[in-house]
């Protein structure tokens, strides 16, 4: 039963973001260029949807982080790792120049399945396996 | 409503809602019976998006149009793909959970695809014209 309202309130919250994803046109990569595109014909809109969800989070986390378990969870699974490597500079610089080519960053490459257009799975599918290969070669490199 | 969505993983299953990271444990599992919350949030996703577009709120976006060629899609992809998965995050992990917690190493991640986002965007844009 517990398991059933796990998979209910992944389900929600991924619905939610999802459709906040679609609403705020975080969806559209012509805008997210745009919004990229600080000398250009920039378009900020979009960093006030980001600052409104960090907004709301950056309030509300602490408050969770104050029970003692998550509602439906054994305890909450939070990264823990704090120093400041190679492969968060690496691996965010190689990530923006994807983000930066077409407009699509994962979130709501996967909202735009949607969509269901060529162009949306073409990407998608690069995605998945760019992901693979990466975890995979992480996951045997020891 | 994206902060509501990520609070709410938090709050009801005290996960972070990295989008590339869940979709990371679905397409290379590192725990076998950790996909299933992972598929339904991933289906979750398209179904916001499906939601959106029958509710009728999708007056600007009537249909996603890429910007670029389909090489350029392709390379994109596996430049997302790869880079999440180094720098262990994306947009929403690093930029709006991560920040919230004020992690410093989100931080980091964050400026450094925010400016290397921006930077492509010129190079591409202003530089090369366009690809």
């Amino acid at each position: 039963m517990n398991n059933l309202y796990r998979l209910g309130a992944a389900l929600i919250a991924g619905t939610l973001f999802g459709f906040g994803l679609a609403f705020s046109q975080m969806i559209d990569p012509a805008k997210v260029l745009n919004f990229l595109d600080i000398t250009g014909a920039w378009d900020p809109s979009l960093a006030f949807v980001m600052a409104g969800g960090l907004a709301v989070n950056a309030l509300v986390t602490p408050l969770i982080l104050k029970r003692s378990k998550p509602m439906f969870a054994e305890f909450f699974r939070l990264p823990t790792k704090v120093e400041i490597d190679a492969r968060i500079v690496v691996g965010g610089v190689i990530f923006g120049i994807g983000w930066g080519l077409a407009g699509y960053c994962p979130g709501p490459m996967i909202t735009s399945l949607s969509f269901a257009n060529a162009d949306i799975l073409t990407v998608f599918v690069a995605f998945v396996v760019g992901t693979f290969i990466s975890r995979w070669v992480l996951a045997h490199r020891g | 409503m994206i902060g509501l969505a990520a609070a709410f993983l938090l709050l009801a299953k005290g996960r972070i809602a990295g989008i590339s990271g869940i979709a990371g444990g679905v397409i290379y599992p590192e725990q076998k019976d950790d996909i299933s919350w992972r598929v339904v949030f991933i289906v979750g996703l398209i179904l916001g998006g499906l939601i959106y577009q029958w509710t009728g709120f999708g007056v600007g976006v009537t249909h996603i149009t890429a910007q670029v060629s389909t090489p350029v899609l392709v390379i994109a992809g596996l430049l997302v793909g790869i880079g999440t998965q180094i720098g262990t995050g994306c947009t929403s992990g690093h930029g709006i959970c991560g920040l919230a917690r004020r992690s410093p190493r989100s931080l980091v991640a964050t400026l450094c695809f925010m400016g290397s986002a921006v930077v492509t965007v010129f190079v591409v844009r202003h530089l090369l014209g366009g690809v």
